[in-house]
């Protein structure tokens, strides 16, 4: 729109095929600064690859990108991803460091290497006592690794986070809190978040804005409210259907 | 066992030389082995072509590789000059590198490989460039695994060295190597000793990196590659006075007793002259004559009969005078070596058997044997029944033998005496003749080629003429008996005398 600042994340027409699959189908997508974006969708929806283009993790075959008004293929994608946390359901966290040098990895390539005081700090913000620091992963359990990695991901400040299944291999407790956890980062450091999950559920209650997709093209645009309206097309709504039965169920249970 | 530690003690310059020459192969082999795996870890078809490469390398048994590098270096001689050494460290060098190539080129792939998908996912996420990504995460990641590569490439190729000896380097190989040929038990397990306890030591000390890259303690790596170069230093150092000067003469030799006495007698021939004399013991027969025919060593002793079939590649039999002649004239020719002459004896095959198997059969001439070869077993050395002298005897005689066995050159004696074979493919200046009374069929037809040992001069030394004199009183000196009881000196089981002890008791025989 005219007169209107540009937005945070400028999506236009981004294609990606793998073989003779097309994974990302001209996809066209604007992302306000602070919003808490939902990539909904089945698997081989292309919702992986769609985020990845982001931080040219993968690179389209068309289409540009912009954030921050910049088109990414300014500069080295190394470069890039420094702006940009990217937390992933593998985690991986980097075995033969302690979890003060995981967390400390980003700012230290960029050449401002963060302090203990820093790291406590970033400790906190995922729940987790500075005694944490030393530690090395493999002492860690699978829901404190995922901290870590949302730690790790936000060391450099970035404004942007990217999630791909961020919480898939938890365990459904872990999963809630870190989940809670997240979205209140989100609004207390003031970022703008992109999370892929296939769960409608954890969508509905975590995000301002959810998009589904289907065969490599975005099928729904919608806030939460307007899916739980009813809104957004068959494919969205058969996703929607499956927490809300499981809801209906659970309720009819109760004594 | 005395006598073994006292071999131990005296083995201190090939122990050297030995670690000299492994540290430098595995060395040189890891300087290839990690850009390749880089380079293999970022596409598939390199990462095909490099281990299939390393594999095809391993399976070329080692003895072969090491002697494949002599060619291949004179061929290079052509592009890198005249200089370039084709015997000794270098070739050595570059073959064992070869090898200890496979495990660390493997060992760095398959960790690659198994590296957790989603650490390197991480690593490019959180903005690592492709610099930072190897050095911060895929290296440290695959070293304990590369170290491992290491250890075994460690082992191997300290085992390996010990062949080298047959392309004229130095090492522990040099007492084993000799030791088999003069049936010196001391010396082959003082060898080996040395040589089992260096791959032990050296795979304790990587053992030790490799756990301190495991358990990521700092110390243990540098502790570990801090002894183990410290070693590998002292023993260049001690190695630094060694070096020959320029006008050395170095005298080649083939690897049995024979050789290494003539070698000596020359030796201290040549010292008496005033020269610096230096020796290259136990080299591959092949080897041997391109060695001298390219000044990678200065004098050999070899047998007319051998340079005829094996050089020449002539399989007819001119005659004892005529092959010499032309024997020397084409040496000049092709490569301008000097045969200085023939030494007065031959060591030429013969057809030998027990005195009482000969009179029970009534043996004297090798037509006698032919009629009664149906019902014999022969016995010859490894190569005998696939050398042209063999086809040539068998049809000037019709021999028909109901058996044919193969020994090495040591058991083929022992058979005879054992009765395991009736016959074998003796050689005529061997002491063993003589000392097992055994009986030399005669030669009617003279199909057997002459073998007379020939004293050769490398090309740029032939114009020598004070190498030359000092070597003239030889020609013609040694008789085939005088010869016979040297190698029995060395050769023999009781009272055994080195190399060095025979050669100066045959100078005094022959009144030198």
């Amino acid at each position: 729109m005219p007169g209107t600042n540009s937005p945070f994340l400028a999506i236009d027409q981004v294609t990606r095929s793998f073989d003779r699959t097309v994974a990302v189908d001209r996809v066209s997508l604007d992302i306000l600064e602070n919003q808490f974006v939902a990539l909904v969708g089945a698997s081989g929806s292309g919702k992986s690859t769609l985020l990845k283009t982001i931080n040219r993790l993968v690179e389209p075959d068309a289409g540009t990108i912009r954030f921050d008004g910049e088109d990414i293929r300014q500069g080295e994608p190394h470069a890039l991803r420094r702006r940009m946390g990217y937390v992933f359901q593998g985690i991986g966290l980097f075995p033969h460091m302690d979890v003060a040098q995981n967390i400390g990895i980003g700012p230290k390539l960029a050449g401002a290497p963060i302090g203990s005081g820093r790291v406590a700090e970033l400790l906190e913000l995922v729940d987790l006592g500075s005694d944490y620091a030393a530690r090395m992963p493999h002492e860690l359990s699978g829901g404190q690794r995922q901290r870590i990695g949302v730690a790790r991901a936000l060391a450099g400040d970035p404004h942007l986070l990217l999630m791909d299944e961020p919480f898939g291999a938890l365990d459904p407790v872990t999963r809630d809190a870190l989940g809670k956890r997240v979205r209140e980062l989100h609004d207390r450091l003031g970022l703008t978040s992109l999370m892929v999950t296939h769960d409608m559920a954890e969508a509905l209650l975590l995000a301002d804005r959810i998009l589904v997709m289907e065969a490599g093209r975005i099928v729904a645009d919608c806030t939460p409210g307007q899916l739980l309206a009813g809104e957004g097309g068959d494919t969205a709504q058969a996703l929607v259907a499956v927490p809300r039965d499981q809801a209906r169920a659970l309720a009819g249970m109760a004594p | 066992m005395n006598e073994i530690l006292e071999i131990l003690f005296g083995l201190g310059g090939k122990l050297a030389a030995h670690v000299v020459l492994a540290a430098a192969a595995i060395a040189l082999g890891i300087a290839v082995a990690l850009p390749l795996a880089v380079w293999a870890s970022r596409n598939a078809a390199v990462s095909r072509i490099a281990l299939g490469f390393a594999s095809l390398v391993q399976t070329i048994p080692a003895l072969a590789l090491l002697a494949l590098f002599f060619p291949i270096l004179l061929s290079l001689r052509a592009v890198f000059g005249e200089g370039l050494p084709t015997l000794g460290f270098l070739p050595a060098l570059l073959a064992l590198a070869l090898y200890a190539l496979l495990p660390i080129l493997r060992n760095a792939v398959t960790a690659r490989e198994q590296m957790d998908a989603g650490v390197l996912e991480a690593a490019d996420g959180v903005g690592m460039t492709g610099w930072q990504k190897l050095r911060l995460v895929e290296a440290p990641l695959a070293a304990p695994y590369i170290m491992a590569g290491i250890r075994t490439a460690a082992v191997w190729t300290i085992g390996a060295a010990t062949l080298s000896t047959t392309i004229g380097q130095p090492s522990l190989g040099d007492p084993i190597f000799a030791g088999l040929q003069t049936q010196n038990w001391a010396l082959v397990l003082a060898g080996c000793i040395a040589s089992a306890g260096l791959a032990m030591v050296a795979d304790s000390l990587l053992g030790l990196v490799e756990r301190g890259f495991a358990q990521r303690k700092r110390w243990l790596v540098w502790g570990g590659l801090g002894v183990a170069v410290a070693g590998v230093l002292l023993s260049a150092w001690t190695l630094r006075p060694a070096e020959r000067g320029a006008d050395t003469i170095v005298i080649g030799t083939k690897s049995f007793s024979e050789q290494y006495i003539l070698a000596r007698l020359i030796g201290s021939q040549l010292e008496d002259a005033g020269f610096a004399v230096d020796y290259r013991d136990g080299l591959g027969s092949a080897v041997v004559h391109e060695a001298v025919t390219t000044g990678a060593i200065d004098i050999a002793i070899d047998y007319t009969g051998t340079l005829w079939t094996n050089q020449l590649k002539r399989d007819d039999n001119p005659g004892r005078e005529e092959m010499y002649r032309a024997l020397s004239e084409w040496e000049r020719e092709t490569s301008g070596t000097l045969v200085l002459g023939r030494l007065g004896f031959e060591n030429a095959y013969a057809f030998a058997m027990r005195q009482d198997r000969a009179d029970e059969l009534g043996l004297r001439t090798m037509d006698d044997l032919a009629r009664a070869s149906s019902r014999l077993t022969i016995g010859g050395d490894v190569e005998f029944f696939r050398r042209p002298e063999w086809f040539a005897v068998r049809d000037a005689y019709g021999f028909d033998f109901a058996r044919q066995r193969n020994f090495t050159a040591t058991f083929m004696y022992d058979a005879l005496t054992g009765g395991e074979a009736d016959v074998i493919s003796a050689y005529t200046s061997d002491g063993r003749i003589a000392a097992d009374r055994l009986v030399v069929l005669e030669d009617t037809r003279g199909a057997f080629p002459s073998y007379d040992a020939i004293l050769l001069v490398a090309p740029d030394q032939a114009g020598n003429t004070q190498l030359v004199s000092a070597l003239e009183p030889l020609i013609g000196a040694i008789d085939v008996d005088a010869m016979r009881e040297a190698n029995f000196a060395v050769d023999r089981l009781e009272d055994k005398k080195s190399p060095k002890q025979a050669a100066a008791d045959l100078a005094e025989r022959i009144g030198l």
